[in-house]
């Protein structure tokens, strides 16, 4: 074996040593967690019908996975997210690079941009359902106006804050102009468009829950909130901890996306 | 006689009231190595984004023969592609995809980075960078190689490395060289002609001719006498009478 494959090996075998050793605290965390529950729950700090045991909450799981309520609220819910949150992308990426090198328009429109990205999106509810009445279209429309803005910020900042240099080399190695987009810019933006794209699809899915409570028939914010009326607190629990487990599940998939060799360097400086 | 790749007829920029450059007349003949020295902010830089396009001059007239490369300061390497990539964007122009790869594994081994290959630039040490660099300017058919800085962000055992190593490729690669920097070492052992700016507007001081073949040591006596004449020449030593008679 030679000694560079050793060494090679060695480091292999040190950084695999790693991960199960930090995946065994946060089960440590989330194991304290759930009997710090069981305990407040026990000593009825609050009372039972106000509180749900752990051992309540999961069987309200069963029966709402056995109803195949759970699945339809959920396949409801990332609809929305996912319809709501690929407009905004696809229709604030372009603005952003369009804007980013053009100082004009931005001083024209930053503003605008800024009021809408600093008005909660929830103050949209009302408008939301006397335009759009119940069901996907005012929940979309609410992620959009969550997402959209953010967006074309982060964009525009990041085609902004491109390196003169690169193009000043993509010109003297010929590259036209369709090529500085595609080759250039793109590349030289993606690290800080997916940081922009975790943030956001965040909060999308914060969104899509207080719409789903106030604008909706099903989905996760909907179950929740029925769970509420029904005083089926088990329930409720149960959507909660779904709303929590999928948003986690989400990140770890943009997550992935860090991982692109070609987007590495944005992140180990 | 050598043809003229580059010919700067009474060229000068100014930038609103503060001129920069004073009318400047100069020619570079192909294959021929120019440096030129001269204090911080004075124009130096201005005068090579004259040279490779990026500017234009006030008044007068530049006349420039073939393809220009510059190699920048600051890494102007692409920071999402690797170092195989990065060389392979400068054979852009260069006919078949197997005949790139050839190149491209030629230029790796010029510069000593075989294995390296498939790394992306913030991976590699800062001499690294800068070799990767120079690959990429001098891969393909380039004409003029325009040097800005390229090693003032090294250590200084690094620089002289890289000093070695560009005359090196030099002599593997010929290409007509212009070198700007505030090293006046690195000026007299690379160049085969030195100018000397003045303060700000630039205008030229003085140019010396070295006639010692490339590569050259550091220690070279044309070297050193060079550096003494440069020196004195900005006003940063006195004792004249210590120079060779040449």
């Amino acid at each position: 074996m030679s000694a560079r494959l050793k060494a090679s090996l060695i480091i292999k075998m040190a950084v695999e040593k790693d991960p199960p050793k930090k995946s065994l605290w946060s089960a440590l965390v989330l194991l304290a967690a759930l009997a710090l529950w069981a305990a407040l729950a026990a000593l009825e700090v609050f009372p039972a019908s106000a509180f749900p045991s752990p051992l309540d909450a999961g069987r309200g799981f069963i029966e709402e996975v056995r109803s195949g309520r759970l699945i339809n609220d959920l396949i409801a819910s990332l609809f929305r997210v996912t319809a709501g949150f690929a407009l905004a992308v696809g229709l604030g990426l372009p603005l952003g690079l369009w804007l980013g090198n053009r100082g004009r328009a931005q001083l024209a429109l930053l503003p605008a941009i800024n009021f809408f990205r600093n008005l909660s999106p929830l103050a949209w509810i009302p408008f939301a359902i006397l335009w759009f009445g119940i069901g996907d279209p005012p929940a979309i429309f609410l992620i959009f106006m969550a997402s959209f803005f953010p967006i074309v910020l982060a964009t525009m900042a990041a085609v902004a804050s491109v390196p003169a240099v690169y193009y000043r080399v993509a010109r003297d190695y010929g590259f036209a102009d369709l090529e500085l987009l595609t080759q250039v810019t793109l590349p030289a933006i993606a690290p800080q468009v997916i940081t922009a794209l975790r943030v956001t699809a965040g909060m999308a899915w914060v969104v899509v829950v207080a719409a789903e409570m106030i604008a909706g028939r099903d989905g996760l914010g909907f179950a929740i909130w029925d769970a509420r009326n029904g005083l089926r607190m088990d329930l409720l629990v149960v959507g909660m901890a779904v709303i929590g487990v999928i948003g986690v599940v989400i990140d770890r998939l943009l997550v992935q996306l860090t991982q692109i060799p070609s987007v590495r360097w944005g992140y180990e400086r | 006689m050598r043809d003229k790749l580059l010919r700067l007829e009474n060229v000068s920029r100014s930038f609103g009231a503060v001129e920069v450059l004073s009318p400047l007349s100069l020619e570079i003949s192909r294959g021929e190595f120019v440096a030129v020295v001269g204090p911080s902010g004075c124009g130096k830089t201005t005068l090579l984004n004259l040279l490779s396009g990026h500017d234009r001059p006030s008044s007068g007239a530049i006349r420039r023969e073939g393809r220009a490369r510059m190699v920048y300061q600051t890494s102007g390497l692409f920071p999402w592609l690797t170092v195989a990539e990065n060389i392979r964007l400068g054979l852009r122009q260069v006919g078949g995809e197997a005949e790139r790869a050839g190149q491209v594994r030629e230029m790796i081994t010029l510069i000593g980075m075989g294995g390296f290959e498939g790394h992306y630039p913030h991976q590699l040490s800062g001499g690294m960078r800068q070799r990767v660099e120079l690959a990429r300017a001098l891969a393909g058919e380039t004409d003029l190689l325009l040097l800005d800085e390229p090693f003032s962000a090294l250590d200084y055992l690094t620089r002289l490395r890289m000093r070695q190593e560009l005359a090196r490729m030099l002599r593997e690669r010929p290409r007509t060289v212009v070198l700007v920097t505030h090293d006046i070492e690195e000026a007299a052992q690379l160049a085969d002609r030195v100018i000397v700016f003045s303060e700000r507007p630039a205008r030229v001081r003085r140019e010396l001719r070295l006639a010692a073949p490339r590569p050259r040591d550091l220690t070279h006596p044309e070297v050193v006498d060079a550096v003494h004449r440069i020196l004195i020449e900005m006003g940063l030593e006195k004792n004249a009478e210590n120079a060779l008679v040449s």
